[in-house]
């Protein structure tokens, strides 16, 4: 993961792209949302070897993504930051899965080689299409979607609060972690010791102002849950974006689109 | 040790997603009574807590590197099972959402991972017994090393498993056990130190915080079996249902549309787009079998002369076809070059509408 803070502060970015008012952004977010699932379920669902007819899929997301208005220098940027976890168990593939299936010139292609770009590519796809869903929904939109497709309300309430709080706490755990600089010689972090009295402190004075914060709000009505501020309203339009991004995976998992358009190329070069 | 979206297939992400989200019902049921009460703002605060407490670094003894806290113990400690299954289950989507951390797929396999182990089998089970009735300040440390050992190992046991079964990896079990259970050992030792120096702190200034379910009778008398029961049904069925599914044929999309149009391989419908791409691409084909005629024949054949000698390049191998992956080399390029090309014309343009679809 990337350093938190920097991370928070990539998080206010993601969420003020999400306020613009684009045809993707005036969106439901619950068409959004499943198409999102679907997108990931298609693009995991081919084979470990398939490369060429994973590419079709990116016009999904590069489509929303520019609609959108969202740039692609910072999807790529959050790829890049991003978990090393699936490279890291992709590359041992190359080393296990010597079966040579192709020769493409003078170079023998082996299986391993096929499968660990595949992995790149399915976590590009997977991990571009969450965030261009954040950036084009935004995080509130993504709850209410989720509410109104059936999620636990006590599930939603969770998620939209520890929103609000995060960004709270982390100008508090800051404020700790300054502190504790300013005031040791050795500009190492702390020993485990320290670091329980200092987040031990965060958590007591997080807990506290829960607990305040919590009047506050039972004063003015809180029932356990919280209402969404925007009522969804689903339009013909979002009809239409469902429907035709399920056609659109549907016709390139089983539709062989690269394959196609590589005959035709080949065919017209000859 | 957060799994990815790459390295799941479809039957097992939608088995722990049917999991997880069976288990966030469940403890969202059993929290509707308190919801009323000061947990729903505790839940978000302890949550963003756990992000909180990621900027403070602190050192590993021992070594130079440092590391931060995982969460999911202290979580179950301070909200109890329920909540703190819904807790690591908002910070998880959270993770997934904005630090790209795992995916929307595989939140199902982290929630599972990080959140059922902790909440439901090490805290009730292990945590809580070992305390006790009169629990002391070492038992507390020895505790909560111990519980975070066993859930991250459990955890990271997880991981492997829904990895192997994706089979999306070539990595055997054997070494890819042997990969991760050591690392989640020493990370599992570490986050537990780290949860019993702050278990620590919290005991002496505020001990009802710690104690809660001690204190607390009705607390203690909540019992998990339904929780355990429920899931294990619950995983039997859609575990059966899936692998049922998925291994009845290695692809098992492939498989359920062959099942349903009752052909092993798919055929075009009579009409629609497929077709007509068909119908384009018989009227330009010079060889309607596409094999490594063609790679002889076509561009390839300028490259494949270097290697005209070897004898492999006149064989079909045996997966792919030369002729078919230089068909699909070339065609992936193209629609990749031509998705930057109508997404730069989309936005240069600023188009109101999709082309995807």
């Amino acid at each position: 993961m990337p350093r938190i803070d920097t991370a928070l502060r990539e998080i206010g970015a993601l969420d003020s792209l999400a306020a613009q008012d684009t045809p993707v952004h005036r969106l439901d977010p619950r068409a959004k949302l499943i198409a999102t699932m679907a997108f990931v379920v298609t693009a995991v669902s081919f084979p470990k070897r398939e490369v060429a007819e994973l590419m079709p899929l990116f016009l999904f997301p590069v489509a929303l993504l520019a609609v959108g208005r969202v740039p692609f220098g910072l999807i790529g940027r959050y790829l890049l930051m991003a978990s090393p976890f699936a490279v890291m168990v992709g590359i041992f593939n190359p080393l296990l899965d010597r079966e040579v299936v192709a020769h493409w010139g003078g170079l023998a292609v082996t299986g391993g080689w096929l499968s660990f770009l595949s992995i790149l590519l399915r976590f590009a796809l997977t991990v571009g299409a969450a965030l261009t869903l954040l950036a084009c929904t935004g995080y509130v939109g993504v709850c209410a979607g989720m509410g109104r497709l059936g999620a636990p309300r006590a599930l939603v309430t969770q998620f939209l609060l520890l929103y609000r709080y995060i960004f709270v706490l982390a100008d508090e755990g800051a404020r700790t972690v300054r502190a504790h600089a300013l005031r040791s010689d050795s500009g190492r972090p702390a020993t485990v010791r320290v670091w329980g009295s200092m987040a031990g402190h965060l958590l007591l004075r997080a807990h506290d102002r829960g607990l305040r914060v919590h009047s506050a709000m039972l004063a003015r009505g809180f029932d356990g849950s919280i209402q969404p501020l925007r009522c969804l309203r689903w339009a013909w339009a979002d009809t239409a974006f469902l429907v035709g991004s399920l056609a659109f995976f549907a016709l390139v998992r089983f539709g062989h689109l690269s394959e196609l358009l590589g005959r035709c190329a080949l065919e017209t070069l000859h | 040790m957060h799994m990815a979206d790459a390295l799941i297939s479809p039957a097992v992400g939608g088995t722990m997603w049917v999991a997880s989200a069976g288990l966030a019902a469940y403890s969202a049921h059993r929290l509707k009574k308190e919801m009323n009460d000061t947990k729903a703002p505790l839940m978000g605060v302890v949550g963003a807590f756990v992000f909180a407490a990621q900027m403070i670094n602190f050192t590993i003894p021992g070594t130079g590197s440092s590391g931060h806290l995982g969460g999911g113990m202290i979580l179950a400690i301070l909200l109890g099972p329920y909540a703190a299954f819904l807790t690591m289950f908002s910070i998880l989507a959270v993770q997934a959402l904005f630090f790209a951390d795992g995916g929307l797929l595989a939140l199902g396999c982290n929630v599972f991972n990080l959140g059922f182990w902790p909440c439901f089998v090490v805290y009730p089970l292990l945590f809580k017994k070992m305390l006790g009735d009169k629990p002391s300040r070492g038992r507390l440390t020895f505790a909560a090393i111990l519980a975070g050992v066993v859930s991250l190992q459990l955890g990271a046991f997880g991981v492997v498993l829904q990895t192997l079964f994706s089979g999306i990896t070539e990595l055997p079990f054997g070494t890819f056990v042997l990969l991760m259970q050591p690392i989640h050992l020493a990370i599992g030792i570490v986050e537990g130190a780290v949860t019993a120096a702050l278990l620590a702190f919290v005991w002496k200034a505020r001990p009802e915080l710690v104690m809660p379910s001690v204190a607390d009778p009705a607390a203690r008398s909540a019992s998990v079996r339904p929780v355990l029961v429920t899931f294990a049904v619950m995983a039997l069925v859609t575990g059966g249902l899936f692998s049922w599914f998925a291994s009845a044929h290695p692809d098992g999309l492939e498989w359920s549309m062959g099942k349903t149009s009752g052909k092993e391989e798919l055929e075009a419908p009579a009409d629609g787009v497929h077709e007509g791409l068909a119908g384009v691409q018989k009227k330009t084909a010079f060889m309607p079998d596409y094999g490594f005629k063609a790679a002889e024949e076509g561009p390839a054949a300028q490259s494949g002369e270097k290697t005209a000698e070897s004898k492999d390049n006149v064989e079909p191998w045996p997966a792919v076809s030369a002729g078919t992956s230089l068909a699909g080399v070339v065609g992936g390029a193209i629609v990749l070059v031509l998705a930057g090309l109508i997404g730069l014309g989309l936005r240069f343009f600023g188009r109101p509408e999709r082309v995807s679809g």
